[in-house]
């Protein structure tokens, strides 16, 4: 059996971040929309932090906890849109989101 | 070989938990799933010696992001199937396809480099122990800077959470 190598790493982050991806594009629920983006950034971070295992150097760790911040910020600010736009139209379908779109 | 089979156990429940979250039909669901999915990928980076990262996963996602939504599930009561109503102009499938040419694409760049010879790629080593020590040093030196403008990015969108969702808006 071949040894694990940053190779596998990436290819694992790879295949997760194209999960995320086509969830947003598939998907018409928002929620599941901002999960997937969370998916996305979770494979952002097994990169980096396969990397930072890579080089013997911890500057990759850090900059998984500078993601982490942007996906909280991100989840807080997204959900709070959730919230207004449900007040407004009863619905969380992204396909009756057309206000600026034409 | 034990490594070897740890690492394939943890990517198969990874990206099959990442599967079910995006087509799970129930968002409670698709949560719980979620959930999983942040726990296995905290197992994978104690796996790849980074436990600071690994309880930041735990605590941050599995503890924190995911209650939010949760909450924010139960704030919004679905009167009617959210897959109900359909844009024409949607190309689901054609966006699926584009997607796994891209992946596709991925996986060769990062296999030609494994594949070509003298690419100069070691294998993955353990870390040292103590680099919690290490990144807390780093974080409060080199990077005090963006460490300050993370929290300001926080308190940020602390305050525009509450704005978003103050009934009169």
């Amino acid at each position: 059996m071949i040894p694990i190598t940053p190779v596998h790493y990436m290819v694992l982050s790879a295949a997760l971040f194209i999960t995320g991806v086509i969830g947003v594009m598939v998907r018409r629920n928002i929620i599941v929309i901002l999960m997937s983006i969370e998916l996305m950034l979770n494979a952002v971070n097994i990169n980096l932090v396969a990397f930072s295992n890579l080089w013997q150097n911890a500057i990759g760790q850090v900059f998984v906890i500078f993601v982490v911040c942007v996906a909280a910020a991100e989840a807080a600010v997204g959900l709070g849109i959730i919230l207004a736009f449900y007040r407004n139209k009863e619905t969380v379908n992204i396909d009756e989101m057309t206000l600026m779109r034409w | 070989m034990g490594q070897a089979l740890a690492f394939y156990t943890l990517a198969a429940f990874i990206l099959g938990f990442g599967v079910l979250v995006i087509t799970a039909r129930n968002t409670v669901h698709s949560i719980m799933f979620l959930v999983a999915d942040f726990l296995f990928i905290a197992a994978l980076y104690a796996f790849q010696g980074a436990p600071f990262v690994a309880v930041i996963q735990v605590v941050v996602y599995a503890g924190g992001i995911v209650v939010l939504y949760l909450f924010v599930v139960m704030l919004v009561d679905l009167k009617r199937p959210p897959e109900a109503h359909q844009d024409r102009r949607r190309r689901g499938r054609l966006g699926m396809v584009v997607s796994l040419v891209v992946l596709a694409e991925l996986v060769a760049i990062a296999a030609y480099k494994y594949v070509s010879p003298g690419a100069g790629l070691p294998a993955a080593r353990p870390l040292e122990p103590d680099n919690v020590a290490q990144v807390g040093m780093l974080l409060y030196t080199d990077y005090l800077v963006p460490f300050e403008l993370a929290s300001m990015l926080l308190l940020v969108a602390m305050v525009g959470a509450i704005v978003l969702a103050r009934r009169e808006l």
